[in-house]
């Protein structure tokens, strides 16, 4: 137990190291900025009056350490400054667009999910054969093509030539509940199959070892049959690595949301951030990015710590 | 393979658990090779094709199909797609090419560092490297863009910062074992300083599993570079990219959607071509190290 809890704080102070420096990083990101701030921030012809009114409101006067200071203060309380093109704050924007990007991730897992397990059990169990070839051959070439390929290749087929579901455009959930789940189909089934190669990959050669292993010989001895050797022997003490992988895989799915919701004009965090940078609104940039590397950050801490709760081995410190 | 992250690099992680099959060349390589090289002819002699130039406009030949005069077609301005799709080729190797290699020499140099120094220099490095892989490889790609300003270099510069942190948790990953090994200790006996050990007895024996990565890396980079050009953020027009292109195109996929799959599966191939040609070179290097130690 002991070794838990410093395990534990060690992770946070690790944490909280971290956070700091991308806290920094972020800060900078607007300092580094060629020319006057308050000028970048309005753009090019603004009228000295509003620039004086910025420079006083962001304390640009002030010493640097004491700004970020300031600033810091204001994220940790939720406030991340305002959009000097909308007028609108930060945190509402993140707020109002953040259950969009949620929504697309995690349909998007349980989808990679659904594809991968099944698929990258059968290829596991027939490891070599005809079924396998196909299986791992065309996830090597799904592998190969970019989000923004993939999603155009989806919408000519699903939406434009067999009109099945729209190309793009999003309906809020509680307007049309239906049309909400048919304009989600597309982007989340894009971002699936993205993913999903990588998780079965991992899983088919994990699987295939764990069938190598004593255990499973002893329960093929016992005359159990192949689906409950699969189901219940080897996809358990398979799927470690499956977890861990999905968790690093978080950057990257994040990443992929800033693409998708891009390609089918959806309104969440990443089509945020890049009409942000498109429309220069640096503050909207500025606290997006943070917002988003903040998460990013938290999620891998919990994705170790429910790891650690699944595999017995780790919990225990063998 | 807790050396790269994932994040940028699915391609490394799914060839981590790829099947070791025996290594078979053939058609695997050759067929891939061939392409990699006729891409390559594209770029050296997009400027003599005898084709219109990439920013030339022709109204008349707006969404035109492939014909004579238009090889593949042209696109929604009228500009030749094959005189489009060989400089935007200029601009995926560029890229390609330079990004690993700021990545390799940079984060080489950090990860011998790093595990050569304890203390501060270690804690330094490991804690800047820790907070580059906090930002999800595309936003750290997309702010650091936004703050250099988008050009050619400046996409390179931020793509190849983005990916020291891999190249570095590599270089120190193999550096920490290599540094145990007894050829290491009977150079330190003979007298060897800390530069000739990292530079002669470390660096030539981990070269290749950094190169090997280091081609891994490029076709990742010529995704993340589409990726950059097709949300807005890369390299301005009238530059043709491959990913600006596919972004244009998408904008009449009903009436012509040559324009948008032409240079998507131009992208398709190459990032194919290197995947195969990585995952050969390290099927050849493993064994190889296998039959080592």
């Amino acid at each position: 137990m002991p070794t838990r809890i410093s395990n534990l704080a060690q992770r946070i102070g690790h944490l909280v190291a971290v956070l700091l420096l991308v806290s920094v990083a972020t800060f900078g990101m607007l300092e580094l900025l060629p020319g006057n701030l308050a000028y970048s921030i309005l753009g090019e012809g603004a009228q000295p009056e509003a620039i004086a009114r910025v420079e006083k409101e962001l304390g640009l006067d002030r010493p640097l350490p004491e700004r970020f200071l300031g600033w810091l203060g204001n994220a940790l309380a939720g406030d991340l400054g305002k959009s000097y093109a909308t007028g609108e704050t930060v945190s509402h924007a993140i707020a109002q667009r953040l259950p969009v990007s949620l929504q697309l991730m995690i349909a998007a897992q349980i989808l990679a999910l659904l594809l991968a397990l099944p698929l990258g059990l059968w290829a596991g169990y027939r490891e070599g054969g005809t079924i396998d070839r196909l299986i791992s051959g065309s996830a090597f070439g799904v592998l190969a093509v970019p989000h923004f390929v993939l999603g155009i290749v989806l919408i000519l087929l699903l939406a434009v030539w067999l009109r099945w579901l729209p190309a793009s455009g999003f309906v809020a959930f509680e307007t049309d509940p239906i049309g909400n789940i048919r304009s989600m189909i597309l982007p989340s089934l894009t971002l699936a199959l993205v993913e999903a190669p990588v998780y079965l990959r991992l899983l088919r050669s994990d699987v295939a070892s764990t069938l190598r292993e004593e255990f499973v010989v002893v329960a093929r001895a016992k005359g159990l049959s192949d689906w409950r050797i699969l189901l219940t022997h080897t996809l358990r003490p398979s799927s470690f690595s499956l977890v861990t992988v999905m968790g690093i895989n978080i950057g990257h799915l994040i990443g992929g949301t800033v693409i998708i919701e891009t390609l089918f004009a959806l309104p969440g965090i990443g089509r945020l951030l890049i009409e942000a940078i498109n429309t220069r609104d640096l503050m909207m940039v500025q606290g997006v990015v943070l917002f988003i590397a903040a998460a990013f950050v938290l999620v891998n801490l919990l994705v170790d710590t429910i790891y650690a709760v699944l595999d017995p081995r780790l919990r225990h410190g063998r | 393979m807790a050396v790269s992250e994932a994040g940028i690099q699915p391609a490394t992680v799914a060839a981590a658990a790829a099947p070791r099959r025996k290594p078979r060349t053939g058609l695997r390589v050759i067929l891939p090779a061939i392409w990699v090289a006729l891409v390559a002819v594209l770029v050296v002699a997009a400027d003599f094709l005898p084709v219109p130039s990439p920013t030339h406009m022709d109204f008349d030949a707006a969404e035109a199909r492939p014909s004579l005069a238009h090889p593949l077609g042209a696109d929604l301005d009228g500009r030749d797609i094959l005189s489009r799709l060989a400089h935007g080729a200029r601009v995926s190797v560029i890229v390609s090419v330079a990004a690993p290699l700021i990545g390799l020499v940079f984060g080489t140099f950090f990860g011998l560092i790093a595990s050569f120094y304890g203390g501060v220099p270690r804690m330094a490095i490991l804690g800047v490297l820790d907070a580059m892989l906090a930002f999800p490889s595309l936003i750290f790609a997309l702010g650091l863009t936004t703050v250099l300003g988008p050009t050619l270099l400046n996409v390179t510069l931020a793509l190849g910062i983005m990916s020291v942190p891999a190249f570095a948790r590599i270089a120190r990953a193999n550096a920490i074992v290599l540094l145990n090994r007894e050829f290491v200790l009977a150079s330190r006996t003979a007298g060897a300083g800390d530069l000739y050990v990292m530079f002669r007895e470390i660096l030539p024996n981990m070269a290749m599993s950094l190169v090997t990565y280091a081609l891994t890396v490029m076709s990742i980079m010529i995704v993340a570079e589409g990726s950059l050009s097709f949300l807005g953020v890369g390299i301005p027009p009238p530059t043709p990219s491959w990913g600006s292109m596919i972004a244009e195109g998408r904008e009449a996929l009903e009436r012509a959607p040559h324009v948008c799959l032409i240079p998507a599966f131009a992208m398709f191939l190459t990032v194919l071509s290197l995947n195969l040609l990585g995952d050969a070179l390290r099927q050849k290097t493993e064994a190889k190290e296998g039959g080592l130690s």
